[in-house]
């Protein structure tokens, strides 16, 4: 049973009132893989991630994350999960050291094994120098390379990233997928949101939702193909169009 | 329509945090212009500084032929200002906030109805909700109605599409497009790189310096080193392997393919091949490409 999935959803959805955010999405996502999760706003992308780290109940459906269920689960699944958002990423008003041994703490880890990971995690992003400094410090592509690298300190089997790289200058974009791309070959397994088309080429899969349901889901280059065009922006595009729901 | 001549500005203790530093930009009437850059780059703060809403430590600046400092007041009525963060009242309705932004420049909803009409009719449904209950792309619309309710000469727009999906992004931009046939002078800043082709021009801007100011079109031609777009089975090892290629300057992922970037005449298009196949690589593609803007701006970042 417990398969080489490290994400398995079976016709999840999730009811606010009348209004179906989530319609019965299944789709299955193997260890290490990098899946994109892509749709406009509004389509329900943030709801399927919330019902996935076990942050809300689903109205309905079966899901498991890490093996564990997210009914009866969630608590496991939060400890063997990472999260990262370009909107709610690290304390500003705390230094990066601080930062690094908060969050360590909130994933139970112990002070032996925050040390040598903050070691490690500095040296790697060459911020050694900056233990010190306060995070709001920070230029904001460091800001998001650190967020992220906490987000997989405690080695998580999963790491779900919420447009991680809004607003960040295209050098720097290139860096945090170079990170994401080392997390993945180590065996996490990245679950991603991004409005940038170009980033959903560095997906190995992705879903694309319109109206709470998944629309489309394959390899970028099979997507593209089977649309008959060569950027995925169009894909992307000629999807997203096609929604109803009115968009207030 | 827009001067800006030696502007500079630093903010935190002593100055120390430098936003902005010898800015020097000019647009013309009736031009979309762009502002292009990464978050915390200083087109907020230049926008600010634009508007007269505060003040640069240097330089001077002049909007529609009025000083931003000395002719404040007056530059006030010329121009309409959408900000980054949403700017209108959450708990007035939809129409509410519309006639108070009209009341507030002494004229009328229907006075300037025109410009507005293409973009209020999709706000119309829903005229009597609070503002702070609308969608992000409903509110965008509805905050640029109301920064042209007075019917600025020059509007600017700060990062009006960021955090928005392709279709409204895109809806957006021809938006921008009707507005301009009206006359009114857009300045508009954007951290997406695919946006800058869709103005008359553009500046480019990081660290608060700015690293261009041109055309599309003719930023694009002045990249000055070869590029070619590579292909093939494991990318992110054929980018980690064409590193160590003789002559190759950088390698970075671009969409589907990888860009690879080089000396003019320095690298042919069949060594980027064989190296890729005698390293074990297979599905290989390689083209010899132009560069696109978000090229240019990596280039100039580095130099």
């Amino acid at each position: 049973m417990s398969s080489n999935y490290s994400i398995v959803a079976n016709q999840l959805t999730k009811i606010f009132g009348e209004f179906k955010a989530v319609d019965e999405i299944s789709f299955h996502v193997e260890k290490g893989e990098i899946f994109g999760f892509l749709g406009a706003n509004g389509a329900g992308k943030t709801t399927a991630m919330r019902m996935l780290t076990g942050l809300i109940k689903p109205t309905s459906g079966k899901a498991t994350v890490a093996g564990f269920d997210i009914f009866t689960e969630s608590e496991q699944i939060k400890r063997n999960i990472g999260y990262m958002s370009q909107k709610f990423s690290l304390y500003q008003d705390l230094k990066v050291w601080e930062n690094i041994e908060f969050y360590g703490g909130l994933y139970g880890m112990n002070k032996k094994e925050i040390n040598k990971a903050t070691a490690e995690l500095l040296e790697k992003l060459e911020l050694t120098k900056e233990i010190n400094v306060l995070v709001g410090d920070l230029p904001l592509g460091w800001k998001q390379k650190l967020a992220f690298s906490i987000s997989i300190i405690h080695k998580p089997k999963i790491v779900f990233l919420d447009e991680p790289t809004g607003g960040v200058d295209p050098v720097t974009r290139r860096q945090f997928w170079n990170l994401i791309y080392e997390a993945a070959e180590r065996g996490i397994t990245i679950f991603v949101t991004t409005h940038y088309m170009d980033e959903a080429e560095y997906c190995q899969r992705v879903a694309i939702m319109v109206d709470g349901k998944i629309e489309a889901m394959d390899e970028p280059a099979r997507l593209k193909r089977d649309f008959k065009t060569n950027s995925m922006d169009d894909v992307f595009y000629r999807l997203a169009r096609q929604a109803k729901r009115s968009d207030p | 329509m827009i001067t800006v001549q030696n502007i500079s500005k630093s903010f935190g203790k002593n100055g120390q945090q430098k936003a902005l530093t010898d800015i020097h930009i000019s647009v013309n009437k009736g031009e979309l212009f762009g502002l292009i850059g990464p978050d915390g780059a200083g087109k907020t703060t230049l926008f600010r500084i634009l508007t007269t809403l505060i003040l640069a430590d240097q330089g001077s600046a002049e909007v529609a032929g009025l000083d931003v400092v000395k002719d404040y007041k007056m530059l006030r009525k010329k121009l309409g200002y959408m900000p980054g963060r949403f700017s209108l009242y959450q708990d007035l309705s939809v129409a509410e906030n519309l006639a108070f932004y009209a009341s507030i420049f002494n004229t009328t909803i229907e006075a300037n109805y025109h410009l507005i009409q293409d973009i209020y009719v999709q706000l119309e449904p829903f005229k009597d909700r609070r503002a702070g209950a609308l969608s992000g792309g409903m509110k965008q619309k509805l905050a640029l109605c109301c920064a042209l309710i007075h019917k600025p000469e020059v509007l600017f727009l700060d990062e009006p599409t960021t955090g928005v999906d392709v279709v409204s992004r895109k809806e957006f931009w021809e938006m921008l497009g009707r507005l301009k046939m009206e006359g009114i002078t857009i300045f508009v800043s954007t951290p997406y790189m695919d946006e800058a082709s869709l103005c008359d021009r553009i500046a480019l801007i990081q660290n608060g310096h700015i690293l261009s100011e041109n055309t599309p079109a003719e930023l694009v031609s002045a990249f000055k080193s070869d590029l070619f777009g590579v292909k093939a089975d494991k990318m992110n090892d054929a980018r980690k392997s064409l590193l160590d290629l003789e002559n190759v300057d950088d390698v970075y992922a671009f969409g589907e393919f990888l860009h690879v970037k080089s000396n003019k005449g320095t690298v042919h298009q069949k060594e980027i091949f064989d190296h890729l196949k005698s390293s074990g690589f297979e599905d290989i593609e390689v083209l010899k490409i132009d560069a696109t803007i978000e090229d240019c701006f990596m280039d100039l970042m580095h130099s």
